[in-house]
């Protein structure tokens, strides 16, 4: 979230799309409900389920799953159309005024430089036109032709109300009262809200999809205002830390991974240090090498010296095109060419897309290796065929599986300490309550465990790679179970001259003098001590910041961007709730995202952009600069807007025999999956209250659909979908409107998520009917949106 | 409520004022019982494990101050003080105690050998050994030192790693020391599904 949970209780209209908080997220529903009592805010409910959240919203609209972008689109539209925006943040905010070079376009449903011999873009042309010193040309009038403006304005002129009703299925009538209500955040003193959750994130467009609201949010001046932001509503307690530490393609802190090419330090940083596009830029990215030579200290230890690049030669480097994402390695494992694989507390026979495809490539491991709290359907994959085998004919029998698993018993929550990052970005610290279970040990335990057994070998007997390992520091007091509070002091980072914690990211040094596990974090835990176990419930600014509970990254902030909520003179937007003011000499407030003593005028009010500003146009996604609706990877029609270019044209598609998509003439339906209240993900079938809360899988049925089916309220169906079936009882339904597309009648059918063959109570797992479909920025698979037929079982 | 009535003693209040319907007083009897659930428990301050919210909660525990006893959790309720969940959960959250007690939880290492039907039970010491050998093996066949063009790469892809969202941010970091340890490129947590 660029804002948290209690802010949203600060806003004036509350836009929800690709989430469902009142069933996934109730106790932080609480502020939408608190925001419609203490500010009259309007709740906007766009969702093909008419959820909970729809049911108490001001306005509900169903779609399609999948034309969000559409949808979103049509409002960019709306607002430019009408002038329902909020100017002048567009103008000193922005990258509206900013040129962009000649010869960008769009046309027929590709952008300029589509190449397609090679299937992908060339993106010379996506580009700012640049003066002799490489700043960016802006024209602050907006009307420049080639100006992000008015580019913008007509790459929006097609996404008319008319032609949001065709693609999405609602009517013109639906979507434009949901614009107008939306759209009152427009004025200065107004502020809107946007909560999304894996209805946006899990479709091959996604990046994409919520490029397409935070444009909607930076066109009605809600970036950095209280109330406003693009909100992710997340999923798992710490998702958001693990995300922070990292992925394939990251680095601890959002630093990149290095590639081949990328030979020596010096190389890396000079190719990932951003230079800045505008001269009144702050472009804080420039500190990179003072992030990654602090955690290389961190990782190398006294190994790390200037001579060697800070070990920098130690870290792996992929090539230069690699992706080494979900989608691909899953895939290179079907194919038989991966060893093994460790998994620390997550299932992928139940959460990844594709289920058969899954069972069948963890099959061909040599080993398997799952630390987890019980025993789940990734560790008992190889008695899929004995436990599910109506969904899994043709997997192998266990005799036939040479894999060697190990299943490790891991503790829960409740176990350890540590700090868990909440959606609002919130580093809250827990304590250890008891002891695990049995033999179960804490997970620190097994990993380092693991870790030094592994060393003792290479120590012992040599062996390939043996610097990288051996070299990589774990010098904690007690090294085979590391306190985790000494980890955390270790992830804050300190001073190697004189031994002190850091304060912040502010004191890192890129001479080696400073080591930091992760910067964005640092200021966590400094010489006043552990500052994520704070329980402080002051509010000064009266907005629910509370600064004292906890710690927010990065350095306390409470809002990302508020710097923006007043504009270039430092004049609030809205006097009444600024969450930062200048007071001649400082900032006061919220930690200021700017330079805390610069005045006003010193620097422009993005500064981690190289631009300075918040940008509409961006050359860093690959389909585009600007998002455009492309239909999911199976849809019911052709994409209105351009029929030969349907599917995202770059959007990952796997092709192995067990990767078939289906058309809508043998799956004529849209296929929704969902969360219910009473579960959590794929874990809380094994607890005794949620399974007997909801006991059941079910299949919700537009009774539209099933009058045309002749079926009633449990019944058995079987969905079914070209890679899988699910079976269980139809539960008919109001709630899923038919909806209009095209000139076609489309059906959706509702599918929740939670069951399994491991549990207490066991089901189909849904994920044998998704495809392995992927979205090209992110790599999240496409969930959301495929084709599925209903028939009776 | 005013300051000096507790939720706590409200409730016990209502329950006493019920109580005297069947005309002998059970308010003795029935303070005793409210009272032990939790006026002698350790309260510990902790974060709810399901969805990003991030609910603070209270665990209380017993058996911690005993000798040769075990604490066990006995309740998990939601932390008035949290400005985000002010004491309240959702139906997930109040049933966290099950989560924690459940006798479906893993308590001894399993290991199923290739081609078995069935798990069998052994030691730590077995299983790190065996594990430390596998990816060892694994490690010596896949490692590439240098690539195609003779570049420096230290990289390991023939190994994955998954997961983390369910953990710590402490416990991530160290996963991160040891898949940069090992080189592995293929990693990735819940955060890409």
């Amino acid at each position: 979230m660029t804002n948290g949970w209690t802010d949203v209780a600060n806003a004036d209209v509350v836009l929800v799309m690709g989430g469902n908080p009142a069933e996934n997220h109730p106790v932080g529903f609480r502020f939408v409900m608190q925001a419609r009592l203490r500010r009259n805010a309007k709740l906007v409910c766009v969702d093909p389920r008419f959820s909970r959240t729809a049911a108490v919203s001001d306005c509900y609209v169903p779609i399609r799953s999948g034309t969000d972008i559409a949808f979103l689109g049509g409002l960019i539209h709306y607002a430019l159309s009408t002038g329902k925006f909020q100017k002048e943040y567009v103008r000193q905010h922005t990258n509206a005024s900013f040129l962009v070079k000649e010869g960008f376009g769009f046309a027929d449903g590709h952008f300029s430089g589509w190449d397609a011999a090679r299937d992908n873009y060339n993106r010379d042309t996506w580009q700012y036109e640049v003066d002799g010193q490489g700043y960016a040309k802006i024209d602050p009038t907006l009307e420049h032709p080639r100006s992000v403006f008015q580019l913008m304005k007509k790459h929006y002129a097609r996404y008319t109300p008319e032609k949001v009703s065709e693609i999405c299925g609602c009517t013109v009538a639906e979507f434009q009262r949901a614009a107008e209500m939306v759209t009152i955040a427009a004025a200065e003193n107004k502020s809107g809200t946007v909560l999304y959750a894996l209805g946006w994130t899990q479709h091959s467009h996604a990046v994409q999809l919520i490029h397409a609201a935070a444009m909607f949010q930076l066109l009605m001046g809600n970036i950095g205002m209280p109330g406003g932001g693009v909100n992710a509503q997340r999923g798992h307690a710490n998702i958001q830390g693990s995300t922070d530490m990292g992925a394939w393609n990251m680095l601890p802190g959002y630093l990149k991974i290095p590639r081949a090419h990328w030979a020596t330090l010096d190389d890396y940083l000079k190719a990932n240090t951003p230079r800045k596009l505008r001269p009144e830029s702050l472009n804080y990215w420039g500190n990179t090498p003072k992030f990654l030579v602090s955690l290389l200290k961190a990782y190398y230890g006294d190994r790390a010296t200037k001579a060697n690049g800070y070990g920098y030669e130690w870290l792996p480097k992929a090539g230069e095109t690699d992706n080494h994402g979900w989608g691909f390695f899953f895939d290179k494992m079907y194919a038989g060419k991966m060893d093994g694989l460790i998994s620390f507390g997550m299932n992928p026979v139940a959460n990844g897309p594709n289920t058969v495809k899954m069972i069948a490539a963890l099959s061909k491991l040599k080993w398997l290796i799952v630390a987890e709290n019980f025993e789940t359907e990734t560790a008992a994959f190889w008695k899929a065929k004995p436990l599910a085998g109506q969904y899994y004919p043709a997997a192998a029998d266990p005799a036939q599986i040479q894999t060697e698993v190990f299943l490790l018993p891991a503790s829960c929550f409740a176990e350890k300490d540590g700090a868990f990052v909440n959606s609002s970005r919130w580093l809250q610290w827990k304590e250890a309550a008891v002891d695990p279970p049995g033999d179960a040990l804490r997970d620190q335990e097994i990993i380092a465990r693991l870790f030094l057994k592994i060393r003792e070998l290479y120590e012992k007997e040599g062996g390939e790679g043996a610097a990288p390992l051996l070299h990589m520091s774990w010098n904690y007091a007690n090294p085979s179970c590391p306190s985790l509070a000494e980890v955390a002091r270790e992830i804050n980072g300190r001073d190697l001259t004189s031994g002190k914690q850091l304060n912040g990211f502010g004191e890192l040094k890129d001479d080696g003098s400073t080591l930091c596990g992760n910067w964005i974090y640092s200021g966590s835990w400094t010489e006043a001590g552990n500052q994520m176990a704070r329980r402080g419930q002051d509010d000064p600014t009266g907005l629910g910041l509370f600064p004292e509970w906890s710690w927010s990254w990065p350095a306390n902030r409470r809002i990302l961007y508020n710097r923006a909520s007043a504009d270039r003179e430092g004049k609030p937007w809205d006097a009444s709730r600024a969450p930062v003011r200048w007071d001649g000499a400082r900032w006061v407030g919220d930690t200021i995202d700017y330079k805390s003593d610069a005045a006003p005028g010193d620097f422009s009010s993005f500064i981690m952009l190289p631009e300075g500003v918040a940008k509409f146009f961006t050359p860093d996604l690959v389909e585009g600069p600007f998002p455009e609706h492309y239909e999911p990877a199976e849809s019911p029609v052709d994409n209105p807007l351009h029929p030969r270019v349907s599917f995202n044209p770059l959007g990952k598609v796997f092709t192995s025999d067990r990767d078939a998509l289906g058309t809508s003439k043998d799956y004529p339906y849209v296929g929704i999956t969902y969360r219910l209240t009473e579960h959590f993900h794929y874990w809380t079938k094994h607890t005794a209250g949620s399974s007997q809360l909801q006991s059941n899988f079910f299949v919700e049925v537009p009774e539209e659909l099933a009058r045309e089916k002749k079926i009633h309220s449990g019944d058995r169906v079987r969905v079914t979908s070209a890679r899988g079936k699910v079976e269980g009882p139809a539960l008919v339904t109001k709630r899923i409107r038919p909806l209009t597309v095209n000139g076609k009648t489309v059906y959706q059918v509702g599918l929740p998520i939670h069951w399994g063959f491991a549990g207490r109570v066991s089901g189909p797992l849904i994920n044998n009917l998704t495809p392995s479909v992927y979205d090209p920025n992110s790599g999240t698979p496409e969930y959301k949106g495929f084709l599925v037929n209903l028939e009776k079982a | 409520m005013s300051p000096d009535v507790s939720r706590r003693g409200f409730v016990a209040k209502g329950a006493a004022a019920a109580a005297t319907a069947f005309g002998f007083d059970l308010r003795p009897a029935q303070a005793a019982v409210r009272e032990l659930k939790i006026s002698r428990t350790t309260q510990t301050h902790s974060v709810c494990p399901y969805c990003a919210v991030g609910c603070s909660v209270v665990i209380h525990t017993l058996g911690d101050k005993a000798h040769n006893v075990k604490p066990a959790v006995v309740h998990i309720e939601g932390d008035p003080e949290s400005p985000v969940n002010r004491g309240t959960l959702c139906p997930k959250g109040i049933s966290l105690k099950e989560f924690v007690n459940s006798d479906r939880r893993l308590t001894k290492v399993l290991y199923r050998a290739p081609g078995a039907a069935e798990w069998k039970t052994i030691t730590w010491d077995e299983a790190f050994t065996r594990m430390a050998r596998a990816i060892k093996s694994s490690r010596d066949a896949g490692f590439e030192e240098k690539d195609e063009q003779g570049r420096t790469v230290n990289r390991l892809s023939n190994v994955a790693m998954i997961g983390g969202c369910t953990d710590t941010n402490e416990i991530n970091y160290l996963l991160s020391k040891f898949r940069f340890g090992l080189g592995i490129l293929p990693y990735e947590n819940q955060s890409r599904l």
